[in-house]
């Protein structure tokens, strides 16, 4: 008698092993390793180009924008960029002290807001704050405002003093290197903070070189007019010569002046400056020009928000995003009235889970009914399950308003059977309910085709082995038929899973306030109230949570053991 | 040899008809019975009734008319998990997602056998196909004979007295097949368990069977073991699908006491014995298996009739020889002989003269 396992032993030649190891050589002499590895090479090569369009295509159009609007949700360089001087004179301060900061940290953020308040850029800055901190919008917008009237009478004080102050071409003598030696490095700083505010490069077209022998007496007044003078090359296209610059520089001056030692300075430019010292102006203290504008600037809570929020990189879209936030103190949970986000994550999960299993629990009878059918009926079958993707997703979904709104069409029917009183007619439609039956609908072929087609590969004589085994029909199918029907029903639930946890229309549609899904907030936050960051943080949530499930899902079920044909 | 008086009468078939689709009969007034113990084969061309028949025995199919019945009872009405029924299936059916030893015990859970009888029962069905050491594997991960060996263990492990097999070698190779019908050969008859078995491979019928049962058209041909099924057939279906088998037209001239002669429409006369022709003047179609023609007129009785033949074609298949000759006009008359020392082994063209006993050949149905 033959053993058993016999028959699976295939016994071959056992290959040999050459006496003279080396290296084995191609034909031509060459290493055969080598030689292989050039030919596989040149295969890759050759698939690699076939793929290639799709490849950058898909790089281009998908990853890459994907990626940048994921990065949204931790970058944070809003606040840095606009307020590069106030941001670094603030490190110093600490808000457990409970006292306002010091002159410098105003004379920083005067100097700031006026530049960005000039670039149109502090309104953002307040809308990103506001995110944060309520009142931090109106605050800079009106400070944008009043930010420029001290600067506007130090100007009038210096031309009235010094009538040439009046004249762009003073200024540039003043300021201009010339033949002299140039502060290059203040010039490329000064590049790079207008590069930054304005989201672009800075002009590099113009001859202005601040003179390092007046940077080096008046260090604000030198960069605030290259900072002026970078500004208008760049974004207004004027030559600074033929321009006066802004306020600011001229309150700089003024203000430096009163301190400054000229003892170093000849020629033209010093008259010229000590003729601008004897201005009388006097400069109230900044926080004093800060109070004026607004009460807010003289308590903690903007410098406080500025503090915490000036990193580049930032945890607090995320926060934001389970409802948390960001303080001086570390994080803490929203106010009550505003967490609303990690519910609509909670009710995302619970009727996606919902969904998925109204299509496992419909899918299934159907997925078998077209897996045992004769081909003929089975096809016709089939042709019904397609059939709602010959139709709009819009027409389908607006189908079931009419179907489940009150004075719809199942409300009416249970009205005339009388199983349901006229005044109480059930709510179907705008919550939850309705947007699961519209989206179990509308979800369901994605269910029933994964599952037929892994219930196509299981042989009826399996049922049958199980029946002849002793099975009643239902052990037979919950012990034989089942198990193997499951792959398919796996890859049904990811698919069905995953589309509906990013569902967006449907919800959109039917789901009134109580049934939306968190893409329909993700929605709002891309096109209605703008702040992107917020929007990334949620879809970088929604992408982690859907890797999570799969994940698990790898580790209960296996991937492997899903087929989706 | 099987004892088929009615008494002993296991299964039983009486008058059962099926149809599928209201027009054709699949299988027309079939009458069986079986003896316990016995293995039967049904043996036919595919489309012949066989497996209706087996599937109607085993419950998934139900007859259109007529009783079929288990040691006595008519089992018409009862679902296939009652009926006690083993069985083995050509695809093997073992279920992928169980090892060797979840797909036997499940025939002992569905029943609420204690978990000590299992294993033991399990141990034993196991040691019965030397498959013990597989307990633990996947279906998956065993090659086809093994797989039928664990089909046929799951089968047996319930030990049902009847256990029915629907082409069960039908997808292994030739040498395994027949290692494997001589193992279920002896495992039914050593456990004494009544074996339906549905082939369409003549010579598995042949060596397996106690009795074999041969389809056409949806009736049994003939009933009977190998050897008369093989020497004496009893219709010219049966000579033509069961071994290799030399066939020459003909017309009866005379019917007396057992042999017939007959005239070949060559014009010679031979004899024959008369099996299902009845009249003188019939049309015949006269059956001689290769191995039984004699060429050396020696070895036949004083006074046989011999006819002329030339050879044709000279085949050397190594323990055999295999001649065609034109006889009677018939041009694939063919001819087995042993490789014999002395055995002539016959140049094509050459005129010999062959003969046989009467008894061997026989005047069926034209």
């Amino acid at each position: 008698m033959s053993n058993a396992k016999d028959d699976d032993a295939v016994a071959g030649p056992v290959p040999v092993a050459p006496v003279d190891a080396g290296p084995v050589l191609a034909a031509d002499g060459t290493p055969l390793k080598r030689s292989l590895s050039r030919a596989l090479r040149r295969q890759k090569g050759r698939a690699l180009l076939l793929i290639a369009p799709l490849l950058i295509f898909v790089l281009v159009t998908f990853i890459i924008p994907i990626g940048s609007m994921l990065f949204r949700s931790v970058e944070n360089d809003i606040v840095a960029n606009t307020l590069p001087y106030t941001v670094q004179e603030l490190a110093s301060w600490d808000a457990e002290t409970g006292e306002i900061p010091s002159e410098d940290v105003f004379k920083a953020m005067y100097d700031d807001l006026f530049l960005s308040a000039e670039a149109k850029r502090h309104t953002r800055l307040g809308s990103r704050l506001n995110y944060e901190q309520t009142g931090m919008s109106s605050l800079f917008r009106q400070s944008g405002r009043g930010i420029d009237d001290l600067a506007g009478d130090a100007e009038d004080a210096l031309e009235d003093a010094v009538p040439a102050f009046g004249d762009g071409e003073t200024w540039y003598a003043l300021m201009n290197a010339g033949a002299g030696e140039g502060n290059t490095s203040l010039l490329s700083n000064v590049r790079g903070r207008i590069g930054r505010l304005n989201d672009g490069l800075a002009s590099a077209d113009m001859d202005f070189v601040p003179s390092a022998e007046i940077a080096a007496v008046l260090p604000r007044t030198a960069r605030t007019y290259t900072e002026w003078a970078v500004y208008t090359v760049t974004e207004d296209e004027r030559v600074p010569a033929d321009n006066d610059p802004w306020e600011l520089v001229s309150l700089a001056l003024v203000e430096e002046l009163k301190t400054a030692d000229l003892s170093g300075l000849s020629g033209d430019q010093a008259a010229l400056l000590r003729q601008a010292q004897a201005v009388e102006f006097d400069i109230p203290p900044y926080s004093e020009t800060f109070a004026e504008i607004d009460d807010e600037w003289v308590t903690i809570i903007p410098w406080e928000t500025i503090q915490t929020h000036s990193s580049k990189y930032t945890a607090g879209y995320f926060l934001n995003a389970i409802d948390a936030q960001k303080t001086p103190d570390g994080y803490e949970w929203q106010p009550e009235e505003k967490q609303i986000l990690l519910t609509l994550f909670g009710r995302t999960l619970f009727m996606s889970l919902m969904i998925t299993g109204s299509c496992i629990l419909l899918g299934y009878p159907v997925a078998w009914l077209l897996a045992n059918l004769p081909a003929s009926k089975a096809n016709l079958l089939m042709i019904l399950v397609l059939l709602p993707f010959w139709t709009s997703l819009l027409v389908r979904t607006s189908a079931w308003k009419v179907m489940l709104q009150s004075q719809g069409v199942i409300n009416d029917v249970l009205v005339w059977i009388g199983l349901v009183d006229d005044a109480n007619r059930f709510v179907m439609i705008n919550n939850q309910f309705g947007t699961i039956v519209a989206m179990t609908h509308i979800l369901l072929p994605f269910m029933i085709l994964p599952m037929y087609s892994v219930m196509q590969t299981v042989p009826p004589t399996y049922l049958r082995a199980a029946k002849s085994l002793g099975a009643t029909n239902w052990t037979a199918f919950w012990r034989v038929y089942f198990p193997q029907s499951v792959p398919g029903i796996g890859a049904g639930s990811i698919l069905v899973f995953i589309l509906s946890i990013g569902y967006y229309i449907t919800p959109e549609i039917v789901g009134g306030t109580t049934g939306v899904f968190i893409s329909n907030r993700i929605a709002y936050h891309i096109s209605s109230s703008l702040n992107w960051g917020l929007a990334a943080a949620l879809g970088s949530i929604l992408l982690v949570v859907v890797l999570v499930l799969y994940w698990c899902y790898d580790r209960i079920v296996g991937i492997d053991n899903v087929k989706l044909g | 040899m099987a004892n088929t008086s009615t008494d002993a009468a296991f299964v039983e078939f009486e008058r059962v008809q099926k149809s599928y689709d209201g027009v054709n009969l699949v299988v027309k007034d079939l009458n069986l019975s079986m003896p316990r113990g016995e293995f039967l084969t049904m043996l036919g061309p595919s489309g012949s009734g066989k497996t209706t028949c087996l599937m109607m025995l085993a419950g998934f199919e139900t007859a259109t008319h007529g009783d079929i019945r288990l040691g006595g009872t008519s089992i018409n009405n009862i679902p296939p998990h009652k009926r006690g029924i083993g069985m083995v299936f050509q695809n093997y059916a073992l279920f992928p997602h169980m090892t060797v030893a979840e797909n036997l015990a499940f025939p002992l859970e569905v029943r609420k056998i204690g978990k000590t009888t299992r294993e033991e029962k399990i141990h034993r069905a196991l040691g019965m196909v030397q498959m013990n050491d597989f307990a633990g594997r996947r279906p998956t991960q065993l090659s086809g004979g093994q797989q039928q060996r664990i089909a046929l263990a799951r089968a047996l492990v319930f030990e049902p007295e009847l256990v029915l097999m629907d082409e069960p070698l039908g997808a292994l190779d030739k040498q395994l097949r027949e290692t494997l019908q001589f193992e279920i050969t002896k495992l039914a008859h050593d456990l004494g368990i009544t074996v339906v078995y549905v082939t369409h491979d003549q010579t598995e019928a042949l060596t397996m069977s106690d009795r074999v049962a041969v389809f056409e058209n949806g009736r049994i041909q003939q009933l009977a073991p190998p050897d008369q099924l093989y020497e004496k057939p009893e219709n010219s279906f049966v000579a033509q699908f069961i071994g290799e088998n030399n066939t020459l037209m003909g017309e009866i001239k005379e019917i007396s006491n057992g042999t017939a002669v007959v005239q070949l429409d060559g014009g010679d006369l031979i004899d024959a014995v008369p099996v299902n022709v009845t009249k003188v003047g019939e049309r015949t179609r006269v059956s001689i298996r290769p191995e039984r023609v004699e060429m050396n007129k020696d070895r036949l009785m004083p006074g046989a009739k011999t006819l002329k033949a030339e050879v044709l074609e000279f085949i050397y298949m190594g323990d055999i020889f295999r001649t065609r000759l034109r006889v009677a006009g018939s041009d694939d008359f063919v001819i087995k002989t042993r490789n014999a020392p002395d055995q002539a082994r016959l140049t094509p063209g050459t005129q010999i003269e062959i003969g046989w006993l009467p008894e061997d050949c026989r005047a069926l149905d034209a």
